[in-house]
């Protein structure tokens, strides 16, 4: 055989191999699509098939019909778009403080921010739920959402690295026209740092819209329940109802993959530069 | 003079927002747990300072040990092969052909979406008479297991939906292998190294750093697993909080579950922070062990060369 027979062989081989691995990661959206499409019945007849017999829509009516759909959505969406505004607001503020004024506090807070990523959750998990219990803002969306006001300190690195790599001589010519440190923030920093600003913003929307801890210990209250917890509805003692259950989880799924296929490359970016510089 | 001042006034300005919230929301929880580990509490009744009763009553629990030896083989086995999973995938998709970003797509897919979500699906999929995999092994003659009820499958079918979520540590590979110089490959084929050789002498030291790190974070994250785990035992439950259950003869009673049942289903608050802080210290630990054998191996594997 010559070289060139080999190497279409080789080539060949590779593209077999990652179309049967991509099959198999794409199995449960598969699942979850198809099973979504089937009658209870047909589900539940053996042999299984993967595509339905019979292809029904009304799983995704009956779903949202069966437990209280929009109001979990809407509660999640609520909390999703505060939590947001919190980031938004508060990440490039605190990174521009540290990257880009020159103070003496911005050594040891960088450090902190280090330091705080390595405390696990389950350490203060329960003194902050007790803070919030004291001022009785349990079964409240305050717990969840109120702490992006503060920052982040992973988001806040991400753009800390960003604005360091902006170059000097913008705020330098900006120093000189006059224009104090607020005005240098507002008009030469933040509109630069939109594509960060941009990648932060997809990070917190997913963190928030699939949040399941935090409305776990906070949210008690069934109609205050996010998509989260509320799929829970599907489920009882005898029995799940998989084919409503795989509507209703489609539709909690499609806004992040449509946010993933739009800002793909933000995504990809924001996750290479953190773990190959840290 | 005056800049300096103003720089140090602004600076801490534009900060004080995370400089409130380090406080409240890090610094205060995290001292306060500690001392919260000496005493006994819960929402409705004070803290009243028990000295080391709860770390006592903690290492007289056989579900404490039952929990942390979980966790241990759930950590010890999942790292290793998450990596490993997400080292292939890099590799095979670092270099340029068509369809390369779809690939890459849909290996990251999982990584995306809510948690609680892919967990059901996978609930459903694990389903020893209706789900997809017992249905396709059984097409191979091989007859799948109840994964979720059997006490000696649990454990496999919670590597299996974590194996599947390893995108972040994928992409971060790849970043990682794109680093590697080209000029490297180029002599060693000119020196007759095949690809495998190529893969262990040049590749791995290479990306060695970014590896380590990743196994740190994944180490990390195990000792925090909780929502798979937790979904996974109350859609048995049907659909009921925090049932205080491990699964099958506990064989998922992961850390952290154990402690949010201490916490929120036993009221017995002043335990759990115990148990945080024993999980805390235990986590610390490894990730400088992690990094002590990193060091030596890696400075032992340049001076080899």
């Amino acid at each position: 055989m010559s070289t060139r027979t080999v190497r279409m062989v080789k080539s060949m081989i590779k593209y077999v191999i990652i179309a049967g691995l991509c099959l198999i990661f794409l199995a449960p959206f598969i699942v979850m699509i198809t099973t979504s499409l089937k009658t209870m019945d047909d589900a539940f007849t053996i042999p299984v098939k993967v595509f339905p017999r019979v292809l029904t829509l009304k799983n995704y009516p009956d779903a949202v019909q069966r437990i209280p759909y929009f109001r979990y959505m809407g509660n999640t969406a609520i909390i999703t778009a505060l939590t947001l505004v919190g980031q938004l607001i508060v990440t490039p503020m605190v990174a521009y403080s540290l990257s880009l004024i020159d103070w003496k506090g911005a050594k040891v807070i960088s450090a902190l921010l280090m330091a705080t990523m390595m405390i696990p959750y389950t350490v203060t998990m329960i003194p902050l739920y007790q803070i919030w219990h004291t001022f009785g803002l349990t079964n409240t969306y305050a717990p969840l959402i109120v702490p992006a006001f503060f920052g982040n300190s992973f988001y806040i690195i991400l753009m800390r690295q960003f604005f360091k790599s902006l170059p000097k001589s913008l705020m330098e010519a900006a120093r000189i026209d006059g224009a104090n440190e607020f005005q240098r923030y507002v008009l030469i920093a933040l509109p630069l740092c939109k594509p960060a600003l941009t990648t932060i913003g997809i990070y917190t929307f997913l963190a928030a819209w699939s949040d399941y801890l935090g409305p776990l210990i906070y949210i008690t209250k069934k109609d205050m329940f996010t998509l989260s917890l509320g799929l829970q509805d599907f489920m009882s003692q005898y029995t799940i109802e998989w084919t409503m259950l795989m509507a209703a989880a489609t539709i909690f799924v499609l806004p992040t993959v449509i946010l993933f296929a739009i800002f793909q490359r933000n995504f990809v970016e924001g996750i290479s530069t953190t773990g190959i510089k840290s | 003079m005056r800049t300096r001042l103003n720089n140090n006034r602004n600076g801490f300005l534009f900060a004080l927002p995370w400089i409130i919230g380090f406080l409240v929301f890090s610094a205060y929880p995290l001292f306060s747990s500690l001392y919260y580990s000496f005493t006994q509490f819960n929402p409705v009744s004070p803290a009243k300072w028990v000295g080391l009763q709860n770390y006592r009553l903690m290492f007289q629990d056989p579900l404490f040990y039952k929990s942390l030896q979980n966790t241990f083989i759930y950590a010890l086995v999942s790292t290793p092969l998450n990596l490993g999973i997400a080292l292939c995938l890099a590799a095979l998709i670092n270099k340029k052909f068509r369809g390369r970003g779809v690939a890459r797509t849909i290996f990251f897919l999982p990584s995306v979406i809510p948690m609680v979500a892919s967990t059901m699906v996978w609930i459903w999929m694990f389903d020893p008479t209706y789900g997809l995999l017992n249905n396709t092994l059984s097409k191979f003659g091989i007859h799948g297991p109840a994964w979720l009820t059997d006490p000696h499958y649990t454990k496999a079918a919670l590597l299996i939906i974590g194996a599947w979520c390893t995108g972040t540590t994928m992409l971060i590979c790849i970043a990682a292998l794109q680093d590697v110089p080209n000029s490297y490959y180029e002599s060693a084929e000119i020196d007759g190294a095949n690809a495998f050789v190529r893969f262990m002498k040049i590749t791995l030291p290479c990306v060695a750093h970014v590896v380590v790190y990743q196994g740190i974070l994944n180490l990390i994250n195990a000792f925090q697993y909780f929502t798979q785990v937790n979904v996974i035992l109350t859609a048995s439950a049907g659909g009921a909080n925090a049932v205080g259950s491990g699964g099958p003869e506990n064989s998922i009673l992961m850390y952290p579950l154990y402690l949010f049942y201490n916490a929120f289903t036993f009221m017995d608050m002043g335990r759990s922070c115990a148990m945080a802080w024993v999980l805390f210290i235990l986590v610390g630990l490894l990730t400088i062990l992690v990094l002590k054998i990193n060091k030596r191996t890696l400075s032992n594997g340049m001076g080899g060369e």
